[in-house]
């Protein structure tokens, strides 16, 4: 019998032979890795398109948007969007980013790409299950975007699909018949796929690490997808129930969360004692997860690229893994901050209020322990550095308004309002944006074999960086307003004066926006004319920098590397410069400074 | 720089080499190597993934029954229209063929090692214990399907009651999972009884567990249903 062969870092596959199977259904991670990376770019694209939609209707909700009706003839009659067809828009604005963007480029996309090599291993653990779970998105991708080219439209109940609303069928509005089935649908097998994922980047991580490569000797953004794993594990683990038990509600006539007697178009539903609560339960049991789902890859991937700058290790390395750790521990009790006006028992509000205030204390870490190394340090100011630096500031500023939404008292006033909008963007929309940013601009050689337009990356940063801040810091003042957020005009009298910020944030959109078509441009003519990039253009001490660029399909070229050293060996006077690699077997002697 | 790519070293090997200096302490990242100058040893953390894999697997397959549970709880408590259903008798049997089967499985794993090993130089026995513990597999899963008819012969359909909807989902998505365990046995199967020898130690473990835990997961459901339902 051919016993448990347990050498590290084994080929799982042999060298993929045709195109179909090098680049559609390859099982390289790297391929998977790139293809989730397209996926998340176009679904991005599409996200800002009906964002600026949005922008536009909100301040001329009168006004003719050239080709709407090609989209909608119903939603967009004459090109003027209907109220409803704004909220199918906010609906597939939300959804798309936060599970196809959010959720696949910072962890998905950088995390297939580099978490084998930076742990020295050829390949995923399971790489059939891997590109099983790509293709498995691709459908549930495929699924929430038919819901445009139905005549019902796309669901007008939010990313967050709140029932009744969501469960009730078409009766209730348009999108409400096919397209919410479609969502429920979709965001069930995107479930199904993200386990498999999380599955495979668990695997890989305990089982595949190279020789000499301790748990602790993995790089911060190995860890942070390491435990983005764990916690997608258990959280698509119960939003996939929930998706089923939505399915059954709308399409088999079960009672789970749509309560008895509702009336909807003067119509008794036949439905009995379902709870409207449990899915906001189940939903946001997931949801909080979520974010940090978003956050943390990108946390990982910043503090990666921030040290490669800083030319010297974080403060304390150990400190930011304990405090990820803490984060995703957190992160399971206190989905219930976002229920703190569903009606829900107040003392419940007071038990999740405490940890969203005690979640903030590894996040604050996190914060200072950037700060802290950024202090006094020699910064190489790149693209890629500044996007970290970026991350850093939306992360602490949309952090700090969290410390008021944690408190049911103020959270009741702000909560549907404004104020939670330009919270959420900024500390987990912008922000895990600005970590894909940094990463892509930075392993953009690693991934092409070519550089990146510096100039055009730097100019692509402060126009996102100054547009982000005009969109999202207005928000809060007029969420403090009172400004209600999901209506699609605002013809409140209240609100008149300050329909001329909404003006300016529409502005402010349509611009910034604008400026990720230098990115896009950048990218394209990058990977095709860029200069030719080096092994290792950063200096950087982590595996994927010791492989060619591209790498090769089984990554180390037949070569198992070892690993003699912590991730972020800098600041060292070395033959090479000032870091050692992982992989160089050079003695290293620490002279610390005693003052 | 040495080459970065190091011929693999054995484990504990400790290497001499010159000592760089790194210039000031720097941030807290800790000292790789002691004072001595020596290497420290280069430890193989490899471990076995399908092992690992299968843990991991059924750590999600145990949380989506949780979040059923809960709903359940939270949904018998949001109105008073949970009517209790009469379980079907059927349901014992079927759950005293799963633990015949769990045991099955394990009389196949020693064989199926017997066999490995060479003290038993016969396909014929593992595969015939793996071939009874698929049987029974599927006379399981055929039990859960009379259950089902018999419930509709009294009249208690998906949507009749709280309790009949959540008894069929948790009952289905069970005898899914069930069936995903069959298509693991027939794999160990075809791999014991092929012309060459190809199970992995970890293949054959992995279903084993993922068997066991099905079937735990079952008497989990059962008492659950016994006592809520």
């Amino acid at each position: 019998m051919s016993d448990v062969d347990s050498t590290h870092a084994v080929a799982h596959h042999a060298p993929p032979q045709g195109f179909i199977r090098k680049h559609i259904f390859s099982l390289d991670h790297k391929v998977i890795g790139l293809q989730y990376y397209g996926l998340g770019l176009v679904a991005v694209f599409i996200a800002i398109f009906l964002s600026w939609l949005m922008r536009i209707h909100l301040v001329w909700p009168n006004s003719r948007i050239p080709g709407l009706h090609l989209l909608s003839s119903a939603g967009a009659p004459g090109d003027v969007m209907t109220p409803e067809y704004y909220l199918s828009i906010l609906t597939m604005h939300g959804t798309l980013m936060v599970f196809f963007v959010l959720t696949n480029a910072p962890f998905a996309a950088f995390g297939n790409y580099f978490l084998p090599i930076q742990i020295g291993a050829e390949d995923m653990a399971f790489p059939r299950f891997n590109m099983m779970s790509f293709w498995t998105t691709f459908v549930a991708f495929c699924v929430l975007i038919s819901a445009f080219f139905i005549p019902d439209g796309p669901p007008i109940s939010g990313w967050t699909a709140y029932a009744p609303l969501s469960a009730v069928g078409g009766a209730a509005g348009p999108g409400l018949a096919y397209g919410q089935t479609l969502w429920a649908i979709s965001i069930g097998i995107f479930c199904i796929a993200s386990l498999l994922g999380a599955l495979n980047f668990i695997a890989t991580t305990l089982d595949l690490r190279a020789k000499g490569m301790t748990m602790m000797r993995m790089p911060l953004c190995t860890w942070a997808w390491f435990i983005t794993s764990c916690i997608a594990l258990l959280a698509f683990a119960v939003l996939l129930p929930a998706c089923v038990l939505l399915c059954l509600d709308r399409l088999a006539g079960t009672s789970f969360f749509i309560s008895s007697g509702l009336v909807i178009n003067d119509q008794v539903l036949p439905h009995s004692g379902g709870s409207t609560l449990l899915w906001q339960h189940m939903f946001w049991f997931f949801g909080h997860p979520e974010v940090y789902i978003a956050i943390l890859p990108a946390a990982g991937i910043v503090s990666h690229i921030l040290i490669n700058s800083l030319r010297r290790p974080l403060l304390s390395h150990k400190v930011v893994i304990g405090s990820m750790l803490a984060i995703a521990f957190l992160s399971y009790v206190v989905w219930g901050h976002h229920m703190f006006i569903s009606g829900m028992n107040p003392f419940s509000s007071l038990a999740f209020s405490f940890p969203t205030l005690i979640i903030t204390i590894p996040a604050t870490i996190l914060t200072l322990i950037w700060v802290g190394s950024i202090y006094g340090s020699r910064l190489r100011i790149t693209s890629a550095s500044l996007f970290a630096l970026g991350f850093i500031s939306l992360f602490v500023s949309g952090g700090v308004s969290g410390f008021f939404l944690a408190q049911p008292s103020i959270d009741i006033y702000l909560h549907a309002t404004y104020f939670v909008v330009g919270h959420f963007h900024l500390v987990m929309g912008v922000a895990a944006v600005f970590g894909i940013f940094a990463g892509t601009y930075f392993w953009f050689p690693k991934m092409t074999g070519h550089m990146m337009n510096e100039t055009l990356g730097k100019i692509h940063f402060w126009g996102t960086f100054i547009g982000a801040y005009c969109i999202f810091m207005p928000f809060h003042y007029l969420g403090m307003i009172g400004n209600v957020r999901r209506y699609s005009t605002f013809v409140d009298d209240y609100l008149q004066p300050y329909l001329g910020v909404h003006k300016f944030i529409t502005f402010a959109a349509l611009t910034t926006g604008a400026f990720q078509l230098i990115f896009l441009v950048n990218l394209i003519y990058s990977r095709f004319k860029g200069p030719k990039a080096p092994v290792n253009p950063w200096e950087c001490t982590s595996l994927e920098w010791t492989v060619p660029s591209p790498p090769p399909w089984d990554n180390f070229g037949g070569v198992h590397p070892v690993v003699y050293h912590d991730p972020y060996q800098y600041g060292i006077e070395s033959s090479t410069g000032d870091y050692v690699m992982q992989t160089d077997p050079a003695n290293i002697v620490v002279e610390r400074d005693e003052k | 720089m040495a080459s970065a790519f190091n011929e693999p070293l054995n484990i504990g090997q400790v290497v001499d080499v010159e000592p760089v200096k790194r210039k000031t302490g720097g941030g807290g990242s800790t000292p790789t190597t002691p004072a001595d100058g020596k290497l420290p040893s280069v430890v193989d953390p490899a471990g076995e993934p399908v092992r690992t894999g299968v843990w991991v697997g059924l750590a999600t397959v145990g949380m989506m029954f949780a979040a059923f549970t809960s709903a359940a709880i939270v949904r018998q408590g949001a109105a008073d229209d949970w009517h209790h259903i009469v379980l079907p008798n059927i349901l014992y049997v079927n759950t005293l063929v799963l633990i015949i089967s769990s045991i099955t499985l394990e009389i196949s794993r020693r064989k199926v090692l017997a066999y490995a090993k060479g003290e038993n130089p016969s396909q014929i026995i593992p595969i015939a214990w793996l071939g009874a513990t698929f049987a029974l597999g599927l006379v399981f899963v055929e039990g859960q399907i009379v259950a089902w008819s018999q419930l509709k012969a009294q009249g208690v359909y998906l949507a009749t009651s709280p309790t009949s909807s959540f008894f069929y989902v948790m009952t289905v998505i069970h005898a899914l999972h069930v069936s995903g365990g069959l298509g693991g046995l027939i794999r160990v199967m075809v791999k014991t009884g092929g012309h060459v020898f190809t199970l992995r130690r970890s293949t054959l473990d992995g279903t084993a567990y993922y068997w066991h835990f099905m079937g735990a997961l079952w008497i989990y459901l059962l008492v659950l249903l016994r006592l809520k339902f």
